[in-house]
Parts: C-alpha cells; sequence; structure tokens
C-alpha cells in the first residue's frame, strides 16, 4: 500500500507542477500584452480599495474579456488555471483511494472537494 | 512611476521574497503582504489577494519535490485539509468584514509569531506509538526514512491537531497567507508527529487551503491582474530556485537576518495599523 501511495503521490505531484506551469506562461503571456498597452503615466493606484472591474471576477466575464484581447483578462485566466491546480490534486488523491479501495478516505476527500466546490460557487 | 517600471519592481522584490522564503523555511507569502502595504502603500486587500495566489504557486509548484523525499503523509494531510479548508473559507469571509485596521494587527502578531516560532522548541524526529480511539479508526499514522530505517509514528490528541487546523486555516483565509507556522505547530507539537513529516504535509496543505478562500477572494475583486503578475511569476520564480540551491546553503546567518526583518515588518505593520495609516 505504502508503495501505491508513493507512485499516487508523485502522479499528482506532477501533474501540479505542470498546472502551475501552465498558469504560469498565461500569466506571463497577459503580463506583456498588459504592458505593451500599459497607457503611458504614472501607474494604476492601488492605495485606496475599490475592487478590481466586474469582469474580471467571473469566469464568464474573464472569458468575454479574452476574446476582446483584453490583456488583464488573459492575466486572470491564468489566475484561475491556478486556482485549480490544487482541486484537481484532491480529485486525483480520491481517485486514488477509490483504485486502493479505501473508501473512508474517498470520503475525506469528496468532504475537502466540497467545501472547495463552495468556495468557487462564488464565482460563478 | 510608470505600470512597466512599477511591475519590475514589483517582480525583483518578490524574487528576493520568494528566495528568503524557501531558504530559510519562513515561506515567501509572509512578507508580501507587508512588503505591498508598507512599502507601495497598496490596500491591503489588494495585497491580500496578490499574496494568496502566490502561495498557491509556490506550494503547487513544490508539491513533486516535496513528495519524492517520501515524508509527506497523504491521509493526514487529506483529513486536516476538512479542518484548514472550512476555516479558509470562514476566514475569507472575515476578510470582508473586519475593517483593515484589525488584520494589519493580527498580521503583526502573526508575522511575530512566525519569527518566533523558527527559533523556540525542540523539534523531534521521533515517533510516538500510542493508539487512541480517533487516530485508529481514521489510520492516522505512517512511516518515514530517517538515518537509514524507517521510523513509525501514530497521531496523537487528534481534535486539539483538527481544531489548531482550523485556525490556521482562518488566518490563511483572512490574511492570504500559507500560515504554515501555525500548520507545523498543529502537526508538530499537538500532534506528536515528527517533524519532517509536519513540515513537508504542511507544506502540501498550504495550496488547497488557499484555493478555498480564492474563490470568495476573486468574486469579491480582491486579485488585481496588474498586481498578482509580477507578484506570483517573481514569488515562484525565487521559491522555486531557493529550493535547488537549498542542500548548498549555510543558511543559519540568512535565518537570522529573515527573522529580523520580518519582526521589524511585524511591528510597523501593527503600529500603522494602530494609527490608521494602512
Amino acid at each position: 500500500m505504502q508503495l501505491t501511495d508513493e507512485k499516487l503521490e508523485l502522479a499528482v505531484g506532477r501533474t501540479l507542477q505542470t498546472g502551475v506551469l501552465l498558469a504560469a506562461v498565461v500569466v506571463l503571456i497577459g503580463g506583456v500584452m498588459f504592458l505593451i498597452h500599459a497607457p503611458a503615466g504614472p501607474r494604476p493606484d492601488y492605495s485606496h480599495f475599490h475592487g478590481v472591474a466586474a469582469h474580471l471576477r467571473t469566469p464568464t466575464g474573464i472569458w468575454h474579456g479574452i476574446l476582446r484581447g483584453d490583456a488583464e483578462s488573459v492575466i486572470q485566466l491564468g489566475l484561475l488555471l491556478l486556482i485549480a491546480t490544487p482541486v484537481v490534486r484532491v480529485i486525483l488523491a480520491g481517485v486514488g483511494f477509490l483504485m486502493e479501495r479505501d473508501q473512508l478516505y474517498a470520503w475525506v476527500s469528496v468532504m475537502v472537494l466540497a467545501v472547495l466546490l463552495y468556495s468557487l460557487w462564488h464565482i460563478q | 512611476m510608470s505600470s512597466a517600471e512599477f511591475s519590475g519592481i514589483l517582480f525583483f522584490s518578490s524574487v528576493l521574497a520568494g528566495l528568503l522564503g524557501a531558504l530559510t523555511g519562513l515561506g515567501g507569502g509572509v512578507v508580501i503582504v507587508p512588503l505591498l502595504t508598507l512599502v507601495f502603500h497598496v490596500d491591503i486587500r489588494y495585497a491580500i489577494g496578490a499574496s494568496l495566489v502566490s502561495v498557491i504557486a509556490t506550494s503547487s509548484g513544490a508539491a513533486a519535490a516535496y513528495v519524492r523525499e517520501g515524508f509527506s503523509n497523504i491521509r493526514i494531510g487529506m483529513f486536516l485539509e476538512i479542518a484548514t479548508t472550512l476555516g479558509a473559507v470562514f476566514g475569507a469571509y472575515l476578510t470582508t468584514r473586519v475593517p483593515t485596521e484589525a488584520i494589519g494587527i493580527v498580521f503583526g502578531l502573526v508575522l511575530l509569531y512566525s519569527a518566533v516560532a523558527s527559533y523556540k522548541g525542540k523539534h523531534s524526529n521521533e515517533g510516538l506509538l500510542t493508539t487512541s480511539g480517533l487516530a485508529g479508526m481514521l489510520r492516522l499514522r505512517g512511516s518515514f526514512p530517517c538515518e537509514g530505517k524507517e521510523v513509525e509514528y501514530v497521531a496523537q490528541r487528534v481534535p486539539a491537531g483538527f481544531g489548531l487546523m482550523f485556525s490556521a486555516g482562518t488566518l490563511s483565509g483572512l490574511l492570504g497567507i500559507g500560515s504554515g507556522a501555525v500548520k507545523v505547530l498543529a502537526m508538530d507539537q499537538a500532534m506528536g508527529l515528527p517533524f519532517k513529516v509536519s513540515t513537508t504535509t504542511s507544506n502540501f496543505m498550504i495550496g488547497v487551503t488557499a484555493a478555498a478562500s480564492a474563490g470568495i477572494y476573486l468574486s469579491r475583486g480582491y486579485i488585481s491582474p496588474g498586481l498578482s503578475m509580477p507578484v506570483m511569476l517573481g514569488v515562484l520564480a525565487g521559491s522555486l530556485t531557493g529550493a535547488k540551491i537549498l542542500v548548498h546553503a549555510n543558511v543559519k546567518t540568512l535565518r537570522t537576518v529573515f527573522a529580523v526583518v520580518i519582526v521589524v515588518m511585524g511591528i510597523e505593520m501593527i503600529i500603522n495599523s494602530v494609527m490608521g495609516k494602512l
């Protein structure tokens, strides 16, 4: 059982690394676009909180932004991919427990996943 | 300062934060918020958003390396993640309701604690074998290689560890940090797990915990792409480089310097919060 655990963990770890790398590349592409299109003059003021523009807060808004060629939306897509990597880890671990016929920990994974999905449900 | 200059300075500061965080084991995320608020006068809510994103990147990016060492315990981690994710959701809600001055003061105290925790206490790599009902039922046990032999261990005081993990999650969601110091406290001190198992399992849990508050942050507009982009890329690059050179470096002096920096930042965050300047 220990060996299977280790193999499973390693596979999960590699998946996570790939996910982070992909997210970083998307953020970098968005960042280059952002800096090319950045208006001349002083940087945006972050010292007062207004919250970012509404279209940068939902997956649909971000998607429409990307179709318009909006650089900030591309960065936000990368960040969404990043937020998804731990969720994928929990799903993969749960599947792994099922394959090991460890029902107890498959249910533990489902509980963690439920909390994560509850939080992500906010960004609909 | 133009957007390009600002992004450049933020990127290099974040590389440094990630590098120092990985080398000293204190984590880069813990200095991002004070850096952004104290040095660059960014509102603490934007700072927390950018910090949380970089915490997820570091944790997921280093996951494979920790697994390869064979110390982390996936079952203990997953079980405790029920507590940390619930705490993180609670913490993220608190962030939207608590005044920013209070967040700043709590942040300062956590910084002071993190610096002290890196020094105090004896860290044992021995395993305890007393099995209580809960630890037996949930199979919260394992073994890890230490100096050529397998050391076996069983989790102690499970309810206390679970409760502390909820607090760690709450702090993570409230402050946008990994709160690794509190997670290690729960596993190493409360549950009596070997130190190496505690630190690696904690690193593995940080990303999942942070993801639980990220959805709420995003929907509230805390995650600013212009700020998060240089911070996330910088911290990720810095921490991955730091993890690679860690084996060759003598980090004792560096650790002291970084701990002092964190203490100064902690005090400054508390003073600025009390005076309403944050």
